[in-house]
């Protein structure tokens, strides 16, 4: 149940002529993943935080990339988020942020079992 | 009597008086009142009458049920003709009905062509009247078909002259020759000048066959050789079974017939037999196909009407041979069977319907002639047929066939043409592949059709046209105007035969740049048109190294977030996808890297390739410098977002300019290279499609408020992007 059939889309677009092109995809998704994460999580420690808008911004990436890749549950929690994000509510991004982070972790675990 | 019990039975005697009798014996017996049997009652009865009475009986039940069986089997095979009958009949018709409205389009697509198009309309209009034709074809040859079948074609006797008709079939073949073949044809000097014949039929034949020979072969010769040959075995056979004063109709019932016959098999002919022809013996023991009646039916009708005249008939053998893949003997006998070719692969390969063999096959034997075929494989193969031809001697020609009645009066003008026995059309010998000597295969395109032209590798051309400052490949394409120009004034028809297509990418767009330069030649002034050449060289039309991006002067800055390999790939896709038809230019707009990843592969699984911009800046700049046939554009961006960008890019056109976007601080675009259409031609209405991820502010109606077409949600699939194209480009 981590990942949808969005996932199962990305697999068909391998082929001869692009045989990895599902590894080269996550790869990609975990080294951006990790840099907005890190962007998040400093604009939310930062005390004098204010910008919701450009946390907006990074938010929108990463539920982006993570729903092209099918990352359901990820897609889900930034969603509540971005819920969070708009009503201004800083506690409850951080703790969204919290969330994200484990369960980035967790896909993460998962996808390199996926690629052993 | 030791049961105690009545009996009865019949018994059957002999008398002499009466013949064989039948009695009914019943016996009983007499018990006294004590229960002892003291005797029997006999009691008899005649029924011999009853007896045969009850055997006619059933003798005539089953005779009956014998009947019955046979009615209904009658109404079934009565039931199942008339339905054939009505089935052909409507197919004929639909057909007919098919082919007007078709026509129509075809004619409107022709018309339009003449009108000023621009490069992808006249592109997308090639194909539809290519395919058009190629419809048309397709009925016209059903039609045939099934009209030979049902019997309603009737042949027409008109005097022709063989010779022409070969010259012209072979010539017209030559014209739209696209290999190296030697085309040659050979009228023996016996052939009479003129024979009467259903000329249009002979050319269908003979184009037919020739057809199929230069399909078939790849190198070498195809040719037509035409002699007259003695009267023929089966033609002698069928005269003597002439019946007089029969129809066509009558004839061509025995084409079916004729199919069912060489299966032998006795069922078959009894169910024709209700038709009433005699001919099934006769049918049954000939081992390969021939007609019988219909030889003097084709001739009674034609020779009605000339029956003042006196006549010879002549009959004229018609080889048609190549030096082609040739075909395996367990192909032969099939190969005149409708629907049929050699093989699937063959079929896939090659393609055609299967009609034609049988069409011809059909229409040789309609004229009370044979056709048939001899092949080794890879050697070649040779379609004979022949035909008899009426030769009216009271006519002014034929000098070869008597002497007596010649009149030499109309020779003279045609002499050269009539007598002219033999002709050969020789490839062109082949210029270098590229630059200057590159004349002749543009003539070659140019007479081509051009439907063909585009099918084949044109499409690299429509996307990725850079600005192109000076280069190498800019010089060559100006010759290859200049002679494209030159070329198209005299506008022959030559026999161009070409290597195949599969050529290297360069010999293709040259050709393709040429073919566009005609187009051109023909609907703008001459400097736009070589601005336009100038922008509009496709990559591969450069024979050198792909990461040179001579292309790039203007682009590299605005494409930040896109990666060599990115741009690598889209050059290579668009150097290899060059087997499908005028691809579109798409745009996409998009700044995460896993959508551009995703979307790009996605695309690229339906054959296109797209070009990449991250953000709304970038997308209008690239909109200012290429022409784009459709934009996919994400909606949350940096720098600047899907919905202005939309804005900005409809301000321009409906206003024609970049007003708005350099308010907004985009610097327009540089008049010289400015690759949009320069004339007063407003801009086209790019589509647009929002990509959305369902956020608060990216609602369908905000999206279509600002200027949006349609939107695709976000997360991207396959599904979502096949819909979107086949909207817009049907």
């Amino acid at each position: 149940g981590i990942l949808d059939e969005q996932f199962l889309q990305l697999q068909q677009l391998q082929d001869e002529t692009s045989p990895n092109f599902v590894s080269e995809v996550v790869n990609i998704y975990f080294h951006e993943s990790e840099k907005l994460l890190r962007n998040l999580r400093s604009l939310l420690m930062d005390r004098e935080f204010s910008d919701y808008n450009k946390m907006g911004i990074h938010l929108n990436q990463f539920m982006g990339s993570s729903s092209s890749i099918g990352a359901k549950r990820i897609r889900n929690v930034c969603l509540a988020f971005r819920a969070a994000s708009d009503q201004n509510n800083r506690a409850g991004c951080l703790s969204a942020l919290e969330v994200l982070e484990h369960e980035y972790c967790f896909l993460k675990n998962k996808l390199h079992e996926l690629f052993q | 009597m030791d049961k105690g019990l009545p009996a009865k039975r019949e018994i059957t005697f002999e008398t002499e008086l009466f013949g064989s009798k039948t009695f009914l014996i019943y016996v009983e017996p007499v018990f006294s009142k004590a229960g002892e049997t003291i005797g029997i009652n006999y009691m008899g009865m005649d029924i011999t009458d009853q007896v045969r009475k009850r055997e006619r009986m059933i003798k005539i039940r089953e005779e009956i049920a014998v009947q019955k069986a046979k009615e209904t089997e009658l109404n079934r095979t009565i039931h199942i003709t008339e339905e054939t009958m009505r089935a052909k009949q409507m197919l004929a018709t639909m057909s007919h009905e098919i082919r007007s409205p078709l026509s129509g389009v075809v004619s409107m697509a022709e018309i339009l062509a003449t009108t000023k198009l621009d490069r992808e309309q006249r592109q997308l209009l090639d194909v539809m009247i290519s395919s058009g034709d190629l419809v048309l074809q397709l009925i016209n040859d059903i039609l045939d078909l099934s009209k030979v079948e049902s019997g309603v074609m009737k042949l027409e006797a008109t005097k022709f002259r063989p010779r022409e008709v070969v010259k012209h079939v072979l010539q017209t073949a030559a014209a739209s020759l696209r290999k190296i073949l030697t085309l040659e044809g050979n009228v023996a000097d016996d052939v009479p000048i003129e024979v009467i014949g259903d000329v249009l039929r002979i050319r269908q034949i003979l184009t037919n066959l020739i057809s199929n020979a230069i399909k078939f072969t790849h190198e070498g010769k195809v040719g037509v050789k035409l002699y007259v040959v003695p009267e023929p075995p089966f033609a002698k056979e069928g005269s003597q079974n002439g019946s007089a004063g029969s129809t066509a109709n009558q004839s061509t019932t025995n084409v079916p017939k004729e199919e069912t016959c060489t299966s032998t098999s006795q069922t078959s002919s009894d169910q024709r037999g209700f038709h009433g022809k005699k001919h099934e013996g006769s049918c049954q023991d000939r081992s390969q196909n021939e007609r019988g009646t219909p030889v003097t039916n084709g001739t009674i009708d034609v020779t009605e009407e000339q029956a003042e005249l006196p006549e010879t008939t002549v009959w004229i053998r018609c080889d048609v041979y190549d030096t082609g893949i040739g075909i395996p003997e367990n192909a032969l006998p099939t190969l005149f069977k409708k629907y049929m070719q050699v093989s699937a692969d063959h079929a896939r390969k090659y393609g055609g319907t299967g009609l034609g063999l049988a069409i011809c096959k059909q229409l040789v034997e309609l004229m009370g002639g044979r056709l048939t075929v001899s092949s080794q494989v890879h050697c070649g193969s040779t379609f004979t047929f022949i035909l008899p031809y009426k030769v009216s001697l009271s006519c002014d020609h034929s000098d070869d066939v008597d002497d007596d009645l010649s009149d030499m009066d109309d020779h003279g003008a045609t002499d050269d043409d009539a007598t002219a026995g033999f002709f050969q059309f020789q490839p062109r010998t082949l210029g270098s592949l590229f630059s200057s000597n590159g004349s002749s295969r543009t003539q070659n395109l140019l007479a081509h059709n051009i439907g063909y032209v585009n099918s084949h590798k044109i499409n690299g051309f429509s996307e990725n046209c850079y600005s192109f400052p000076t280069s190498n490949g800019q010089t060559k394409e100006m010759d290859l105007f200049e002679d494209a120009c030159s070329v198209a004034e005299a506008l022959e028809i030559s026999p161009e035969p070409e290597s195949s297509f599969s050529h290297s990418p360069d010999h293709d767009n040259e050709s393709a740049i040429c073919r566009d330069e005609h187009h051109h030649n023909v609907v703008n002034a001459e400097n736009k048109v070589s601005t336009r050449d100038v922008s509009s060289c496709s990559e591969t039309s450069r024979e050198v190294d792909v990461k040179e991006k001579i292309t790039e002067p203007q682009l590299p800055a605005e494409r930040q977030g896109r990666s060599d390999s990115g741009f690598q790939s889209t050059l290579n896709s668009s150097r290899e996808a060059s087997n499908s038809i005028s691809k579109p230019k798409i745009l996409l707009v998009e700044d995460n890297k896993i959508n551009v990843m995703v979307t790009r592969s996605m695309m690229k699984q339906l054959g296109h390739t797209i070009d990449v911009v991250s953000n709304g800046v970038e997308a209008v700049r690239a909109i200012q410098y290429h022409s784009y046939d459709l934009v996919l554009m994400d909606v949350c961006m940096p720098v600047m977002d899907g919905l202005q960008t939309t804005r900005l890019i409809r301000s321009f056109e409906e206003t024609g300019n970049w007003d708005e976007a350099a308010k907004a601080g985009i610097e327009k675009p540089s008049p010289s290279s400015d690759s949009l259409q320069p004339d007063c031609t407003p801009p086209k209405r790019i589509p647009i499609i929002a990509m959305t991820a369902n956020a608060l502010s990216e609602s369908a109606d905000e999206c279509s408020a600002n200027g949006m077409d349609s939107f695709i949600s976000k997360p991207v699939t396959f599904q979502k992007l096949k819909e979107c194209l086949e909207q817009y480009f049907p």
